[in-house]
């Protein structure tokens, strides 16, 4: 497939399709919002139990923060390569952004196993229940990316970067980038305030 | 609505020197915010205010050079649906703080 395989709306219209996933990451960010304010009022609720010193450790935080904001650029990356027509470039790209991305999951699926085993699990406290659910969301969202993301690897190595599959891997990025930001606020507001 | 490109950077204007200005910008960010944590040079009132600077200016570091958020005549309407949810953000979260804030110091 060329280059010139315009999706409709690219550069020459409005994209009504990313229009309207931007709209839903609004809606998204709404409930994140909701999330934030209810760790904001549970989250010194310990119940007695082990808090945010006792539970977090910061260059762990770090790594997880290091992975997800790379895994954000080399996306940028497959995105400026998909203009360029390089499609392996992208595929690579795609790939590692995935590996990164689940190098997060994988390290904060680590974090909860632990918690849960040693008795941390969210029904320990109020603030072990916002904890994980604002977290555990943010994470359940990184995970379907990946999903996304492995669906799209396949669609683009099978059809080639046709317009759909290039409109579809704008939207997957800009949820990607969007997961990104709600991790600033987490790893902001949960982790560090928590830690000071 | 604006009929060019509404909704979202078209192919074709991406650079990949934005991205690692951004990403830059993005690290220096978490390191001060990581930093400033570990170090313990924040008094405690400043803590939440401070973080909460450099979170905020992280975020418009991924809006602008990740999603290419501007005031351009393309972005115009995500820039004002996110600032519609941006006011809706501060109602929810600030409405609940202080709704609960004042239970709790009513129950006292």
């Amino acid at each position: 497939m060329s280059n010139e395989a315009y999706a409709e709306g690219e550069g020459q219209g409005p994209d009504v399709k990313a229009f309207g996933f931007w709209i839903y990451l609004m809606s998204d960010l709404v409930v994140f919002s909701v999330l934030f304010a209810t760790f904001a009022v549970l989250g010194r609720n310990y119940a007695g139990g082990p808090g945010p010193k006792e539970l977090f450790d910061l260059p762990y935080v770090f790594i997880e923060t290091l992975l997800l904001l790379l895994s954000s650029v080399v996306y940028g990356i497959g995105m400026v390569a998909m203009q360029g027509g390089k499609t392996r470039a992208v595929l690579w790209t795609l790939g590692l952004t995935f590996f990164l991305g689940l190098g997060f999951v994988g390290m904060e699926f680590h974090e909860f196993r632990r918690l849960i085993m040693e008795g941390n699990g969210p029904d320990r406290s109020a603030f072990l229940s916002s904890f994980f659910t604002l977290v555990g969301t943010h994470g359940l969202h990184v995970s379907s990316g990946l999903l996304w993301m492995a669906v799209m690897i396949v669609q683009l190595f099978k059809k080639g970067p046709n317009s759909a599959v290039r409109s579809r891997l704008m939207r997957l990025g800009m949820f990607w980038h969007f997961l990104d930001i709600v991790w600033v606020g987490v790893f902001t507001y949960v982790y560090l305030v928590g830690l000071s | 609505m604006n009929r060019e490109n509404t909704g979202s950077v078209a192919i074709g204007h991406l650079s990949a020197g934005k991205y690692m200005v951004g990403f830059g910008l993005a690290v220096l960010l978490t390191l001060l915010s990581f930093g400033l944590v570990v170090t313990g040079v924040l008094p405690k009132p400043w803590v939440i205010p401070v973080l909460s600077v450099a979170a905020f200016a992280q975020m418009l570091v991924h809006l602008h050079y990740f999603l290419h958020l501007d005031r351009s005549a393309g972005m115009r309407w995500n820039l004002v649906a996110l600032a519609f949810t941006a006011l809706l953000l501060f109602i929810f979260i600030m409405g609940t703080v202080w709704i609960m804030t004042t239970l709790n110091s009513r129950m006292m």
